[in-house]
């Protein structure tokens, strides 16, 4: 206990928060420049579970369980549209034969 | 109003209703049941009319019968007009001829349009000109009127184009609209004039109102008897705006009679004997009225001296005939201006189905050139036409002869600018009487001229009409001056009876016996020319003196206009109005105004890629700067925490 106490001290806060930082960027330039829809659609996973990082980091910091609980609602929403996207997903690959973002851009009339 | 029931807005109400029904359903209805819709409702009319005159001839009502409790149109402020009915014996009169020489002419019609293509239509616009014929002469205020002087104008031009097929009878009716515009336009500033002055345009409160001012002269209303001249020659076919009514000819022949002939030109004189109490007051304006209308009747009589055309000598004669009544109200003699409206409408209505029903003998044939010899062949026709013949050119007993006279005589006395318009009246009546026995030689008599004619009298339908016009054209005229002129007292002012008025019983009699010598000098000439002599007028114009081409050409008027007017607005709409105002200007604003929206768009549609990384990417770039924007104060201010050090 003694030694984990001790880690918990040499890792400050700011530590995680950068690497919940890097992980949301990561997310967000893996979204924009990936032409895949999977990819895509791993990205959006990445982001919103850097922020989940963050939550659990404020949580444990200010000793409240709040955030704590709101990483589950996060991972209930991920779930749910994990399955939803990959639905869509699929009916997208079977309309238009490809995965290709660029190619599916319905938006335009 | 108490007492019987006039049923006057049903006047005008009953024809717009045979309108609408023939309008809008004719195309589908067979022949007979549109005919009979165009008969019942000018019938219906004149029936009401009829038992108006009946209960005032009987004393069961006085005159005037104002509506009470009529719809009321406008109110703002003080101003107020409605659509009351006025009946008093001005239009009681004007009523009458409209509604019955208008059923008389629908009655011949049937017979004279039974083969054309557009029956249904014909008679919906006939009915339409009825409905806003009687508008114009029942309304109360100006407004209400100058709705009814629209709209007859409307159904004018929609007549005169009823061949619209035809190029010229279309451009006839555009020509006719757009006279008729110049006319209007002046009556509109007339009655804003009216309005600034006397802040109504109610007929009763103007004319109490000038009467309770007596000093009130010339100025203001001489310039409002002006503008409404202005209108009235448009309508009523007067020097300078004239030039519409020898086209408009090209209308079929019933409509040339009842618009071209016996009302709707007439409309001006009433308009002007309507309003005469601002006439009054204005001696300028009445002697220009007076000029005015005798120069025109003895420049259209000019003309028809030489016409070839059977309808134009008849259309000249008519604008010649119009200056006459313009004439007398010029003199101030306006119920003799309105004995001699009602005379003009008997037999011109009847001249022009006369000729209508020559013109269906022959199949179409307008050229007097080409007739000749159909006093035995349609021998109706003949007799009934010889009756107006004479009556127009002013021989006793018959009406014209009372009508014209009494113009004349009321002229002759007023003044030495009357003696003068009295001779030009008189010469006026020679050339009348010169002209209609030319159409008569030249039409009835000798041998026919073309031999393809197999003429044949026309039905019973045409002639019916033909006989009744034919009938008060001989007696139209006896009802007698004095008596016509007592009836109006009321409305118009007494009128000088030649009777009571001290040597007027000589003078009218010198004058009446000069009028005859001078109609049956007119009969002497043209039987030595056209009869004795056979002149036949010429095809080829370049053997005739200069004066007879002159004539024939009708002054270059048409030219005269068309070079001094038509071509210059022509040139400004081209040159300025198409080309610069249009295309420069506004085409010009309208191209950079898209232009600029066209560039826009073009920059923002780059935006609207459909990538939906483009739109994350727009996203993410807006939280990044949003974000930045936040956090600046703290990541550079002073007092801002330091998310890189150690905490607190």
């Amino acid at each position: 206990m003694n030694s984990l106490h001790l880690v918990q001290q040499e890792v400050p806060l700011t530590w995680y928060l950068l690497l919940s930082a890097v992980l949301f960027c990561l997310g967000v330039v893996g979204f924009l420049i990936k032409r895949n829809l999977i990819t895509v659609f791993m990205s959006i996973e990445l982001m919103l579970n850097a922020v989940n990082l963050s939550f659990v980091t404020f949580a444990h910091q200010w000793h409240q369980v709040r955030g704590q609980i709101f990483v589950f609602f996060v991972m209930m929403v991920a779930a749910a549209e994990a399955a939803v996207g990959l639905a869509i997903i699929i009916a997208v690959f079977r309309a238009r034969a490809t995965l290709a973002v660029d190619r599916i851009d319905l938006m335009k009339l | 109003m108490n007492g019987p029931l006039l049923f006057l807005p049903l006047i005008p109400l009953v024809p717009f209703v045979g309108f609408l029904l023939n309008g809008l359903l004719g195309r589908r209805l067979p022949k007979a049941l549109v005919s009979t819709i165009a008969l019942v409702a000018p019938l219906i009319s004149f029936l009401i009319v009829v038992h108006a005159a009946f209960l005032v001839w009987s004393g069961t009502i006085a005159l005037p019968a104002v509506e009470q409790g009529a719809p009321e149109w406008i109110s703002i402020g003080s101003l107020h007009v409605n659509f009351g009915s006025v009946l008093d014996p001005l239009s009681l009169v004007m009523l009458l001829i409209v509604t019955g020489v208008g059923f008389l002419i629908h009655i011949y019609s049937v017979g004279y349009m039974h083969e054309e293509e557009g029956y249904w239509r014909y008679f919906a616009y006939l009915n339409l000109f009825l409905f806003f014929m009687t508008v114009l002469v029942q309304a109360g205020n100006a407004l209400v009127m100058f709705v009814g002087w629209e709209g007859v104008g409307l159904a004018s031009y929609l007549l005169i184009g009823f061949w619209f097929q035809k190029t010229s009878a279309a451009d006839a009716g555009k020509k006719a609209f757009i006279v008729n515009r110049i006319g209007d336009f002046g009556f509109l500033i007339g009655l804003f004039l009216l309005l600034a002055n006397f802040g109504t345009l109610t007929f009763n409160e103007i004319a109490s109102k000038i009467a309770a001012s007596p000093a009130m002269t010339g100025g203001v209303l001489t310039a409002i008897a002006l503008c409404l001249l202005v209108g009235a020659t448009g309508k009523s076919a007067q020097l300078p705006l004239y030039v519409w009514l020898p086209d408009a000819m090209e209308g079929p022949t019933p409509v040339s009679a009842l618009i071209h002939a016996a009302t709707m030109v007439t409309a001006g004189v009433y308009m002007i004997a309507r309003t005469h109490f601002i006439f009054d007051r204005s001696p300028f304006a009445l002697s220009v009225v007076a000029i005015v209308g005798a120069a025109t009747a003895i420049f259209a009589a000019t003309i028809g001296l030489v016409q070839t055309d059977i309808k134009r000598v008849l259309a000249y004669s008519t604008v010649s005939q119009l200056g006459y009544m313009f004439l007398g109200c010029g003199v101030a003699a306006y119920s003799a201006a309105i004995f001699h409206l009602m005379t003009h409408a008997f037999f011109k209505a009847l001249l022009f189905l006369a000729a209508g029903s020559v013109i269906h003998a022959l199949g179409g044939e307008q050229d007097m050139r080409k007739m000749g010899g159909l006093r035995k062949k349609i021998p109706i026709t003949f007799w009934t036409m010889s009756a107006a013949v004479f009556a127009i050119a002013g021989f006793p007993p018959l009406a014209a002869f009372f009508s014209k006279d009494a113009i004349l005589y009321e002229a002759f006395q007023h003044g030495s600018l009357g003696k003068l318009l009295w001779f030009v009246g008189i010469t006026t009546a020679l050339l009348t009487s010169i002209y209609m026995f030319r159409l008569w030689y030249l039409t009835f008599f000798s041998e026919s001229r073309d031999s393809q004619a197999h003429p044949h009298e026309s039905s019973w339908l045409m002639l019916g009409p033909l006989v009744i016009l034919a009938l008060l054209s001989i007696g139209g005229g006896w009802i007698g001056m004095d008596r016509f002129g007592a009836f109006l007292a009321p409305v118009l002012g007494p009128t000088t009876d030649p009777s009571t008025a001290p040597g007027g019983k000589q003078l009218d009699l010198i004058l009446s016996g000069l009028a005859v010598a001078v109609a049956l000098l007119g009969l002497l000439i043209a039987d030595r020319v056209y009869r004795r002599k056979a002149a036949i007028p010429p095809q080829d114009l370049a053997s005739m003196p200069a004066s007879y081409r002159l004539l024939a050409n009708k002054y270059y008027v048409d030219e005269i206009y068309g070079f001094a007017i038509v071509k210059p607005i022509l040139a400004l709409s081209k040159y300025l109005l198409e080309w610069v105002v249009d295309v420069a200007i506004l085409g010009g604003i309208a191209w950079l105004l898209a232009g600029i929206a066209m560039l826009g768009g073009a920059i923002l549609q780059r935006w609207q890629s459909g990538n939906l990384r483009s739109y994350a990417a727009w996203l993410a770039l807006g939280a990044a700067v949003l974000l930045a924007f936040v956090l600046a104060p703290y990541v550079f201010g002073a007092n801002g925490i330091n998310l890189f050090g150690a905490g607190h």
